[in-house]
């Protein structure tokens, strides 16, 4: 009877199904509809006249006779995808032709010229189609047309997107010199106040560190302990050590930063490696010779201890000032 | 006998409802169901308008989520068949935003995708895809918006799509930024009344960010209200010029809440621009980082509180806004509450913008000198970011973010997921006209977090959950049942929502998005998706039949 009732269902369900099924497909003939906006073809499409609130206006914060150094960096010529060669004579164009003295050197703008770095038309702009008409002709405010040949155009027009591109894209970044502490306070402080000295020496495992690092890596590994650089801790606490590939056997490499696990069974099994992944209801390692292991968790077994050799990093950043930082930093460049 | 006479008759009764549903998918969701949203419906991203993620659902509850067992799981693959080029493969998506659920449908989005799912079988119904035009990799699209069978979403390119439910048809698509000035959007549209409202912005290029009503049958501006003011407008001083202002950032990109009472839309804006650099921008810099409301028929502002004061660490008050009514000082009290990217629990009354509470529910910071008269923060400006770094707490990644918190009226608990960490921020251009981020942060330190559950009355942690690893912004949902459904790592865990105690869990394919909840055919579901993984959960327990009669 029960029985009955169960294919019975199953086939009332399966007609629903079908039923269903069947009104899906009509409604929708195409399960996967890859539709190119219909109503606009967006490359001919602006967007709405409101959002260009700046594109004629002077850059007050760029004042006349202010000189402008910044310009896109060599990661930012490269990765945008444009000639680096017609990037560079367009550099040279754009200063010959003499549009920074109102354009600014960097294209961001000045007192009496509009900022092209913000300026949609340079934007929007992928091959000289909108920059080369505005150069090409009389210019808006002077007049005249720029002595240009169209190669100069082009190549202004590729430097110009450049610029852009080095603005927006922030991986193209590059530090500046960030050396701007006293080397004799950081040596103080690394061997006073600070204590890094009883863990760390200067001959011993800090050893030529300056020659080692540029110092904004210097730097980060330095106050971090390299937590998330090569030990320990990825982010947001995660354990990044080795991994969990059952395949993967060589014995973990334990460095005096490594994070270790002591696990212990309720029947006094003991085990000590470093952790793969620790939650609320399960725990996985591997020991120290290599083997991995994972063990559901009840209530208070097995007990996990973890070891954190960094753990005064982490306090210590709590309440380090940014001078005691830039001090030590300054300190560690000169160990050659 | 009998009993079969009953199960055929149930069948009957269950099929004819469910084509009737269906069949009645024409009628779709109306401003009534958006007041006060139906149990077997989920009808806006968090659920009703008061961004609480709390449901009123108790099916499922403390004393028996033990049996929560999975119904279905259904996966889905973004992009087209055809389209094999890097930056979206098949299969790889995330579904970020909590799913719409109407009349037995869920709707979501994924970045350049979206798909109808039938709820009682995971059955793909629809899939709609269209190719990106943007450079931006954002990953963090929220979803849709649902106004009658019409469903709104807006595109990482900014283009504001309205399909058929039905059918998944492209009814129209209207530009509202372009990408190319670097604006991206990943806001899942709000609807109210005859309002669809969306917001854009993008921090890469110093643009003005706005939100702006749309005409739900035709996609026309019904009003732009851009977050950072034009010349003359209230806030103007704020900014040392008209330029800095029209490039000052501050886009929307979090759905915010809305009090029909008070007719007044509220929402968090985002960091003001060049992000990390402050020179060409000294001031306020009004209304970026900043609590707003607004008034949805004209996008006229009502008040603001700023959050984050001069932001210089891409500290968005992009966060959820969420609405209680209240006690405070045992009188009754219309607030809102919001845990920020910069690591302070605010309380306003929502009338006025009023500060009741701003404390830190992080355990650590060090940029916060205590509130103005106003009730603002006084930030510490020597932690702005310089040549050789600033190090401080929180990091750019922040104490919380955009994953939503919920608040129970049940327990009187904000629930926010956290997580403890610093960043050395680093001035790269130091140019007296910098553009776009201007610096470069390392995240250097990030510990783990904790789900703390705090005293809305007084940001004090009543109770906190510790992870043993991961953490950080956690989307979460409440519910009557004194439950607390929240993820860590690739787990979804149901919590006693009074204690913290774990009552519950079940390991994902990823990290799960914020749970959602819904009756259907009689029983609570428990959704949610991890990654491009779709698991819906049900109470596996002999509970009477949905549609029988008790003895």
């Amino acid at each position: 009877m029960k029985h009955q009732v169960s294919i019975l269902l199953t086939a009332a369900l399966s007609v629903m199904a079908i039923a269903l099924a069947l009104r899906a497909q009509a409604q929708a003939p195409t399960q996967t509809q890859s539709q190119p906006p219909q109503t606009q073809a967006p490359a001919q499409t602006p967007a709405p006249a409101a959002q260009e609130p700046a594109m004629a206006q002077p850059n007050p914060a760029a004042a006349a006779g202010t000189q402008v150094t910044v310009s896109a960096t060599p990661a930012a010529i490269r990765q945008s995808g444009e000639d680096p060669e017609a990037v560079a004579r367009g550099a040279a164009a754009y200063a010959s032709a003499g549009c920074g003295s109102c354009h600014g050197a960097a294209a961001r703008g000045t007192g009496t010229g509009p900022d092209l770095v913000r300026s949609p038309l340079v934007e929007d702009d992928t091959k000289g189609e909108l920059i080369g008409p505005v150069l090409s002709q009389p210019h808006p405010k002077g007049g005249q047309k720029p002595d240009l040949t169209d190669q100069q155009i082009s190549d202004i027009a590729a430097w110009l997107r450049v610029q852009v591109y080095g603005a927006a894209m922030r991986d193209t970044y590059q530090y500046l010199d960030i050396v701007v502490g006293d080397p004799q306070k950081g040596e103080a402080f690394f061997n006073g106040a600070g204590k890094c000295n009883t863990c760390h020496s200067v001959t011993g495992d800090l050893a030529g560190i300056g020659s080692k690092y540029a110092p904004p890596q210097l730097q980060g590994l330095w106050i971090s302990g390299g937590a998330n650089a090569r030990f320990g801790r990825g982010g947001r606490g995660r354990f990044t050590a080795n991994g969990g590939m059952l395949a993967d056997t060589a014995p973990p490499n334990i460095t005096p930063s490594t994070i270790t696990i002591t696990v212990t069974l309720a029947d006094g099994q003991k085990f000590t490696g470093v952790p793969v992944s620790v939650d609320d209801f399960d725990v996985a390692f591997r020991d120290m010779s290599g083997a991995y292991h994972s063990f559901e968790r009840h209530g208070e077994w097995p007990k996990i201890e973890i070891h954190n050799p960094l753990e005064a990093h982490w306090e210590l950043l709590k309440h380090l000032t940014d001078d005691e930082m830039h001090n030590v930093t300054a300190y560690l460049v000169t160990l050659k | 006998m009998k009993l079969h006479r009953m199960v055929l008759g149930l069948i009957a009764i269950g099929a004819a409802a469910a084509i009737l549903a269906h069949a009645q998918g024409g009628a779709g969701v109306t401003e009534a169901m958006l007041l006060n949203p139906p149990a077997d419906s989920w009808p806006t991203l968090n659920g009703d308008y008061s961004a609480r993620r709390f449901s009123k659902l108790k099916v499922i509850n403390d004393t028996n989520v033990q049996f929560l067992s999975l119904d279905w799981e259904a996966r889905v693959t973004g992009g087209t068949p055809a389209d094999a080029t890097p930056g979206m493969r098949l299969g790889n998506v995330r579904v970020a935003g909590s799913p719409l659920v109407v009349n037995g449908m869920v709707y979501f989005t994924a970045n350049d995708n979206a798909w109808a799912m039938d709820a009682r079988t995971g059955r793909v119904m629809w899939h709609w895809y269209r190719e990106s035009l943007g450079n931006e990799p954002v990953t963090s699209n929220k979803g849709f918006g649902m106004y009658g069978n019409w469903l709104y979403f807006i595109t990482r390119d900014n283009y504001l799509v309205s399909l058929d439910a039905t059918s998944g048809a492209q009814r129209w698509i209207v530009p509202v930024a372009d990408p190319k000035q670097y604006y991206f959007s990943t806001m899942a549209p709000i609807i109210i009344k005859n309002h669809v409202i969306v917001g854009t912005g993008g921090d890469s290029l110093d643009l003005s960010g706005f939100l702006q009503a749309r005409d739900p049958e035709t996609g026309e501006i019904q009003w732009t209200h851009y977050n950072t003011p034009r010349a003359g407008e209230p806030g103007f001083d704020t900014w040392p010029n008209e330029y800095a202002a029209a490039h000052g950032g501050g886009g929307a990109w979090v759905q915010g809440a809305y009090d029909p009472e008070l007719n007044l839309y509220y929402y968090g804006t985002a960091n003001p621009n060049p992000v990390y650099a402050p020179q060409s921008r000294a001031g306020d810099d009004l209304y970026t980082s900043s609590i707003i409301a607004v008034n949805p028929d004209t996008g006229k502002m009502a008040w603001y509180y700023q959050a984050s004061p001069h932001d210089t660490h891409d500290w968005d008050a992009a966060c959820d806004t969420v609405l209680i009514d209240g006690t405070i000082d045992g009188k009754p009290r219309k607030l809102l509450a919001q845990a920020s990217r910069n690591g302070l629990f605010f309380v306003l009354d929502r009338t006025d913008g009023k500060e009741i509470v701003a404390t830190p529910f992080v355990d650590n910071q060090n940029w916060f000198k205590g509130v103005d008269a106003d009730g603002e923060p006084i930030v510490n400006l020597e932690k702005q970011p310089s040549l050789g770094g600033s190090l401080v707490w929180p990091n750019a990644g922040s104490a919380t973010n955009w994953p939503p918190p919920s608040f129970s009226p049940m327990t009187g608990l904000f629930y926010v997921g956290e997580g403890e960490g610093y960043g050395v921020f680093y001035l790269t251009d130091t140019d007296e006209h910098p553009e776009g981020y201007a610096g470069i942060e390392s995240a250097l330190g990030e510990g783990p977090g904790a789900i703390k559950a705090l005293d809305y009355r007084t940001g004090k942690v009543v109770w906190r959950h510790n992870w043993p690893e991961g953490g950080g912004a956690i989307g979460m949902l409440s519910t009557a049942g004194n439950l607390l459904f929240a993820g860590n790592n690739d787990k979804l865990i149901a919590f006693n929502s009074r204690t913290g105690k774990i009552l519950w869990h079940a390991g994902l394919t990823g990290g799960p998005n914020a749970p959602i909840t819904y009756m259907l055919d009689g029983k609570q579901h428990v959704f949610v998706f991890a990654g491009d993984t779709a698991y819906n959960f049900v109470l596996n327990i002999s509970a009477p039949a949905p549609h029988a009669k008790k003895k």
